[in-house]
Formats: C-alpha cells, structure tokens, sequence
C-alpha cells in the first residue's frame, strides 16, 4: 500500500467507527452526501482524524474535500509540509 | 422546482414542531410589561429566556435618556458612520466604553453580530489564521466566511488541543487570532481564559475575547471574564453587544493597538451600514452609567443565577457545569424537549428552546437567562413548574417523600 492508500484505510477504519454509519466506504465514498452527515457532524469528525494524523485542516480546505480520497490526499499534503516541525 | 426546494426537510422539521403545541418560533408577544413579565395570548409569563441579565430594559433613567434623545436629535441617522451616522453622542459613547475598559479604543457597531463579522473579517488578512472554539457563535463562524484567513476550529474550551494546533501551525507564516467567549450562550459555561492566554504566551498571537453574555456580569467591575480573572491585558480585542446586559441593541469592539482606528475605513460591515439611531446610543450610555454605578445589579443576579441553577440541580435536572446567569437544563429527546417547552408556556414561564444543531453534543436544551430583575419569588416558582413538570414527564425522579 502506499502512502495514500494506508491514510486512506485509516480514515475508513475510523467512518466504520461512527454510530451513525452503516453502509459500506471506499475511497470514492462522498462524506457528507453518502453518509448522510452534516457539516458540524463532517467537522467534528475530522476533529478526531487531525489529531490522529497530527495535522490541522482549514475550514476553507475541508470545503473542497468531498470524497474519503480527497480527505486522505489533503492530509497526505498536509503531513509533508508538517512533518518534522 | 422553485429556488426554495432546497429548504424541504428544514421544512418537514418545522412543521413536526409546529403540530406540537405553540410554534416556539414565533412567539408573539402582546405586550411586554416589565423586564421579567410579559403578556402572551392574553395571559401573564414570567420572561426566563431574554438575555436582559441586568433588568435595565426598563430602567427609569435609560428610558428618559432615549427619550430626550429621540426629542432633540430625530429617530434615525439614516447614514453609516463614515458619512453623515456619526453625530456627538456616537463619538461620546466610544470614549464611555474606551474608559470603562481602560482601552485606548472603541468601535461602536449596528449589531454584535456585524462587530463580529467586522472584526473578524478585517483584522485577519489572507496570510493569516484565526483558531475559533469548536462551540463559538454563529457571527463568529460567519465573520470568519466574511474574511480571507485560514480557520481553524479547536475542541470546546479545550487549551490543550488549542496549543495542538498553534504547535503544528508554528512555521506558517502569518499572525494568529485566537477567538473564544466570555460565556457560552448555550450552557452558560465561561472558558479557562487563564490556561488559554498561557497557550497565547507560549506560542504567540492575538486574543479576541467576545464577552456578550459577560459585560456587565462578571467582573468587579462588570468589565466581563477577562476583568474576574485577571487577564485582561492578554486580550487583544473584546467584543460585546448592547443587547442583552445594556438592555438596547448595537455591538462594540475594544483595544489597545494603536493603529486600531484605521478599521474604521476598511471594515465592511462597519462602513456600509447604517449607524444606531441617537435614541438608543443615549439608552445604552446611560446602562452603561447604570452598569459602572450600581454593583447591586450585578450581586441580584448572581443571586437569582445561583438560586435557579442549584434549585434546579437539586431537583435532578441535568444542568451546565457552572453556575451562571445562564441556565440550561439537557433533555433526553426532542419530543419531550418540546412538550416540556410548551407545558412551561401553559405553566406561565417563558425561556428559549434550543435544539440541535445549534446545541453542544445534540442534546435538545431547555436554555433560561436570569435577570437582576426577577423576584426570588419568581425564581422559586420558576422552579417548583419546572420540577411538576419534570415529574410528570419522566424526566426527573418522581418526589420522594422526605422525613422532616
Ligand atoms: C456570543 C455572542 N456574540 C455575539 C452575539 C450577537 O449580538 P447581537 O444580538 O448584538 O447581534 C451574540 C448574540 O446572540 C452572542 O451570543
């Protein structure tokens, strides 16, 4: 697996983990419109991954991610430019 | 297909509460009579729910300054204030607030929600970033979208996940606006201003403390959390309303910068709207007077707060973490925060109901604001309704009989 593949995996493990969801998540997996979450519900929700991957993701960034692959690529860039500080 | 479709479900869940009883949102008042009493279908509410902490709504010496005002100046500027909706006693007001809190300036707004939004939207450029609370007010989200900066929400009063974020953000470039609340408007809980400005002097940036259910609550002075905790010189800005202590409407923001009053040429909402009419800057002057004078407001609802939310605990109720002049008791379902909404409008006591969404951890809440003006009878009523009902509703133990 690569880089992306395994952050991606991790973000579905932790979708699997919401009381609210039943159905099953791949990468093309529309968050907010598959899921049936709010916006508050999508935030609160990568609350946790932030600090599961220690990085920070923007309001305006988190408006542009709608699919699972769109949240791992955006933390994948995030963690380049974050690690080591 | 109109262009409204998109609101059909908010339609289908306001409709579902309008067929349980009174539609909570559209109260209509006959008339209101006092600070803390209103008639409401013909019939005498206690009023629990009206931010109107200090009472000064009515207040004797508020109302002939708005008069007199209102004789001698007009009802309106109809201007904004960078054109012809600056007269005297807007001027004067902004020195009053400026003193009051011993800042260098003041900015009087139309609205606390548009000090907010122009605040926000103005003082944090492209490059910057602003670190908001997770439960923050709706014109701080909104002031925040207004604006060009990176924003970063962090978990409820949490000043450890706040230094989190500061901690992994510290190589951006750009300043750093760190926004949190006096009290929060839905529990009534004030945030750890102290543990959150050592966060600010360990890693830098600016603090904007929004004290609108604070200013004239807490504080020996009534100047807010910052004044009960002593910190205010760690606040950069504070933010406050006239609409709910000072008993009108309008907004302000406070500060130290000396290059604060160049906002007053680049602040949107500030610059293209129009100014508060000069009868209820003179109101809202002399509640602040009231509110620098008479410290006995200030302990009467202390008083009342404590007196409502110990009474309520005591009966079982699940209330907020802390005792202050806002109250709200946590519900188990929507369906019995409505009935319980409106058997307490039947009982005679009015308050806000507050459902999810805008709630923390989407609990339906019942949410009272305690005024100096009520009467301990009326708190002591307030209670004893809300226990009856609580019984017969199941939400609280049904009276044990206790031995003498
Ligand atoms: C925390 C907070 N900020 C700002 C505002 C806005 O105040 P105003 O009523 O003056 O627009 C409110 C009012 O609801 C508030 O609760």
């Amino acid at each position: 697996m690569n880089e992306l593949d395994t952050i991606a995996a991790e973000i579905i493990k932790a979708i699997n983990a919401l009381p609210q969801v039943q159905q099953s998540v791949t990468q093309d997996t529309n968050i907010a419109r598959d899921l049936g979450l709010d916006s508050l519900a999508v935030m609160n929700f990568v609350m946790t991954l932030e600090d599961q991957f220690d990085v920070s993701i923007s309001m305006d960034k988190l408006a542009d991610i709608k699919t699972v692959r769109d949240l791992a690529d955006a933390i994948a860039e995030l963690k380049r430019h974050q690690t080591g500080t | 297909m109109t262009i409204l479709d998109k609101f059909a479900h908010l339609r289908a869940t306001y409709g579902s509460l309008q067929a349980m009883g009174q539609d909570p949102f559209s109260v209509r008042f006959d008339k209101v009579v006092s600070p803390n009493e209103a008639m409401l279908n013909g019939r005498r509410v206690i009023l629990l729910g009206t931010n109107n902490y200090l009472g000064l709504t009515f207040d004797e010496s508020c109302i002939a300054s708005a008069v007199e005002a209102v004789r001698e100046a007009g009802t309106g500027t109809t201007g904004s204030r960078i054109a012809n909706g600056t007269y005297g006693s807007h001027a004067e007001l902004e020195r009053r607030l400026a003193d009051f809190y011993g800042r260098r300036s003041a900015m009087v707004f139309t609205t606390g929600y548009q000090a907010n939004l122009g605040i926000l939207s103005t003082v944090a450029g492209p490059d910057d970033h602003i670190l908001i609370d997770a439960d923050s007010h709706a014109s701080i989200y909104d002031g925040c979208r207004l604006g060009s900066a990176k924003v970063t929400r962090f978990r409820h009063n949490d000043p450890d996940d706040l230094a989190r974020r500061l901690r992994r953000m510290k190589d951006l470039p750009g300043n750093k606006l760190i926004v949190v609340e006096g009290i929060y408007s839905m529990l009534g809980d004030a945030a750890p201003l102290k543990e959150f400005v050592e966060v600010k002097r360990e890693w830098g940036g600016f603090l904007l403390v929004d004290e609108a259910h604070s200013m004239g609550v807490l504080g020996a002075k009534g100047r807010g959390l910052a004044e009960q905790v002593g910190v205010e010189a760690d606040v950069d800005f504070i933010v406050g309303t006239f609409s709910k202590s000072l008993g009108a409407v309008g907004g302000y923001c406070v500060s130290d910068l000396p290059d604060f009053d160049v906002l007053r040429v680049a602040c949107r909402p500030y610059m293209f709207t129009a100014s508060l009419p000069p009868s209820v800057i003179a109101s809202v002057t002399q509640a602040l007077t009231r509110v620098e004078q008479d410290t006995g407001l200030r302990q009467r609802l202390a008083f009342n707060a404590h007196r409502l939310y110990h009474g309520l605990q005591r009966e079982g109720f699940i209330v907020g973490p802390q005792p202050n002049p806002i109250v709200s008791i946590r519900l188990p379902s929507l369906e019995t925060a409505i009935t319980f909404w409106n058997a307490l409008l039947e009982s005679g006591v009015y308050l806000n109901l507050a459902l999810p969404p805008a709630t923390p951890d989407n609990f339906p809440l019942l949410r009272s604001s305690v005024s100096a003006a009520h009467t301990t009878e009326q708190i002591d009523q307030v209670i004893s309704v809300f226990a009856s009902i609580g019984r017969s509703l199941g939400v609280i133990e049904p009276e044990v009989v206790a031995a003498e």
